[in-house]
């Protein structure tokens, strides 16, 4: 009996979270990224995740993007994708408590496109936010700066990075790695990208973990705002198993 | 496509009715301003590219003489450039006798087209950029105005530029060779009428843009202008005006956008949010303030945000 309740229930449920809210970007592909990210999921449109970001790619290969989800409480994860990107996924985020939820990044754009920060807070609602970017293209297809180069070869790995006390208490860390970030979408060049990066304090506690994924732009440069206490250590690895690490002092 | 037969008959018929339901050509409706002792100026739109303006966002003008006219800037599409080159030939009389190109910016050469057979000067790294990078500047013309860049290529200036100073048709004018809004701006200086040509080195009421800025070069540039006896100034986009206003206004917007970024990458600042900070109430009426400092910062932040970090030392690094 209680089992049929159940059952009941759930398929009373089942197809109100199939599906997925109107997209107030209007875009063709939004079906598609409900099914592919947040099948099964509540999705909500959200004013609270602030996404920063010009209207129009001044240049392709590295537009820049901030996302603030600060307004919400007990965020777990910021995803970030392009609609219309050959590759959708951007970048995973998962600030601890010791992270406020907001990072910077660039990314390779395609084509004129939506792009979308998708926050999940502790009750595993996702909160959607996000803007068209209009763009001249080909962000994706063309070969790294590295790949014709060769220059990164001499530094390939290195990190800058830099760490500013803010106003409201958190640190703001910003850092570049010497890493070409190739998609593997352009001709005879194999995907070869950053895949995690870890950050921790000066008591070994961990601050924030990230996956970073094929569109994040050449030479990743990075925000985030940290609490902890201390130095923060950077550890990273990439598709080939490179390894990176840093420390940076306050 | 091959054709059916018996189908010639319907594609004439198709293709008479596509030539009737052809739009009109965009009209730039040019109407020379004129600046007194034959100089002349076109003054375009306070705004960005749009379909409606047909790119038409930009100062150009001439200077009559005996001779024919000197064009300055071929403006932002063959169309535009045809139009142009009509109007003054019909109201001086004779064919125009050379075209000046102050930069290589897009809206300032793309009418070079509709001066086949007359001389084009510009200066030497003017010619460059523009056979380097003149289709992908046409590719992002076609897309951000769409019909009325119909036919329109990149036409590099067949002849350079000299600085210095040049009599045509009994005129003199000093060509003024600097740098800094882009890696060569020409500016003309018409004696007889004391009109000065700044190109896009001074912009009037509206933001300055800054693809290819190098703001040092800039600020110095504009020291050199404000040396020219000028009477009247015509900047590369806003009102022509008297006086040393746009210049000094040029000035300080840039001194501005300078320390500002500076400063910005100095306390770790993203770039997305540098669109958050506020911006002095004297640049507040400038035409397309926001979108222009959004560029701006697209720009320019990048070498200043990395000077600003530091290097890892190699012994913490695995």
């Amino acid at each position: 009996m209680r089992c049929r309740a159940w059952l009941l229930a759930a398929a009373w449920v089942a197809p109100a979270l199939a599906a997925p809210p109107d997209d107030p970007l209007r875009s063709p592909a939004w079906p598609y990224m409900a099914e592919r990210y947040f099948a099964g999921q509540t999705v909500r449109f959200d004013a609270a995740v602030r996404v920063l970001m010009a209207g129009a790619a001044e240049d392709p290969l590295a537009v820049p993007v901030h996302v603030d989800a600060d307004a919400l409480a007990d965020v777990r994860e910021i995803l970030v994708f392009a609609d219309l990107n050959p590759i959708t996924t951007i970048l995973r985020y998962e600030p601890s408590e010791l992270a406020r939820p907001a990072i910077g990044f660039r990314f390779k754009v395609q084509q004129a496109t939506p792009l979308r920060a998708a926050v999940r807070t502790g009750d595993g609602v996702w909160h959607l936010g996000g803007a068209w970017l209009d763009a001249s293209g080909g962000g994706c297809t063309t070969p790294s700066q590295a790949s014709g180069s060769g220059l990164w070869k001499d530094r390939f790995g290195e990190i800058d990075a830099r760490l500013w006390p803010r106003a409201d208490g958190w640190r703001r860390l910003r850092l570049q790695l010497i890493h070409p970030m190739d998609t593997g979408l352009a001709g005879g060049i194999p995907a070869f990208y950053l895949e995690t990066l870890d950050l921790r304090d000066a008591d070994g506690r961990t601050l924030a973990h990230l996956q970073t994924f094929e569109p994040v732009a050449e030479n990743p440069l990075l925000s985030f705002d940290l609490g902890g206490r201390g130095v923060v250590s950077i550890r990273g690895r990439d598709t080939q198993a490179n390894r990176f690490a840093g420390t940076v002092a306050p | 496509m091959r054709c059916l037969p018996g189908s010639s008959a319907l594609l004439a018929l198709l293709a008479l009715l596509a030539v009737g339901a052809a739009p009109a050509q965009y009209d730039y409706r040019l109407a020379p301003q004129a600046l007194g002792n034959g100089a002349y100026v076109f003054v375009g739109a306070l705004e960005h590219f749009t379909r409606a303006n047909g790119g038409n966002i930009v100062n150009t003008g001439y200077i009559d003489t005996p001779a024919g006219a000197i064009v300055i800037d071929s403006g932002p599409s063959r169309l535009y450039g045809e139009q142009q080159r009509a109007l003054i030939e019909r109201r001086s009389g004779r064919p125009v006798a050379r075209v000046y190109i102050t930069h290589a910016h897009p809206d300032h050469f793309f009418g070079d087209q509709a001066y086949a057979g007359v001389p084009v000067y510009a200066l030497p790294a003017t010619r460059e950029a523009i056979a380097a990078n003149g289709d992908a500047l046409a590719d992002n013309l076609y897309r951000l105005v769409g019909d009325a860049m119909r036919g329109t290529q990149a036409v590099a200036p067949g002849l350079p530029a000299g600085a210095g100073r040049v009599e045509v048709g009994g005129r003199a004018l000093q060509l003024i060779a600097l740098a800094g809004h882009t890696d060569a701006d020409l500016a003309v200086f018409d004696e007889r009428s004391a009109t000065l040509y700044a190109g896009d080195l001074v912009f009037h009421r509206r933001t300055p843009s800054t693809p290819n800025a190098d703001l040092a070069r800039w600020l110095a540039a504009l020291d050199r202008l404000e040396m020219i006896p000028y009477k009247t100034l015509v900047p590369g986009h806003g009102p022509v005006l008297q006086g040393p206003e746009a210049i000094r206004e040029t000035r300080d917007y840039l001194h501005w956008l300078d320390a500002m970024l500076r400063e910005a990458a100095a306390r770790g600042v993203d770039l997305p949010e540098l669109a958050e900070l506020p911006v002095p109430a004297r640049f507040g009426d400038f035409a397309v303030l926001r979108a222009e400092l959004s560029r701006s910062a697209a720009h320019l932040y990048p070498a200043l945000e990395t000077q600003a970090l530091r290097r890892l030392a190699p012994d913490v690094r695995e």
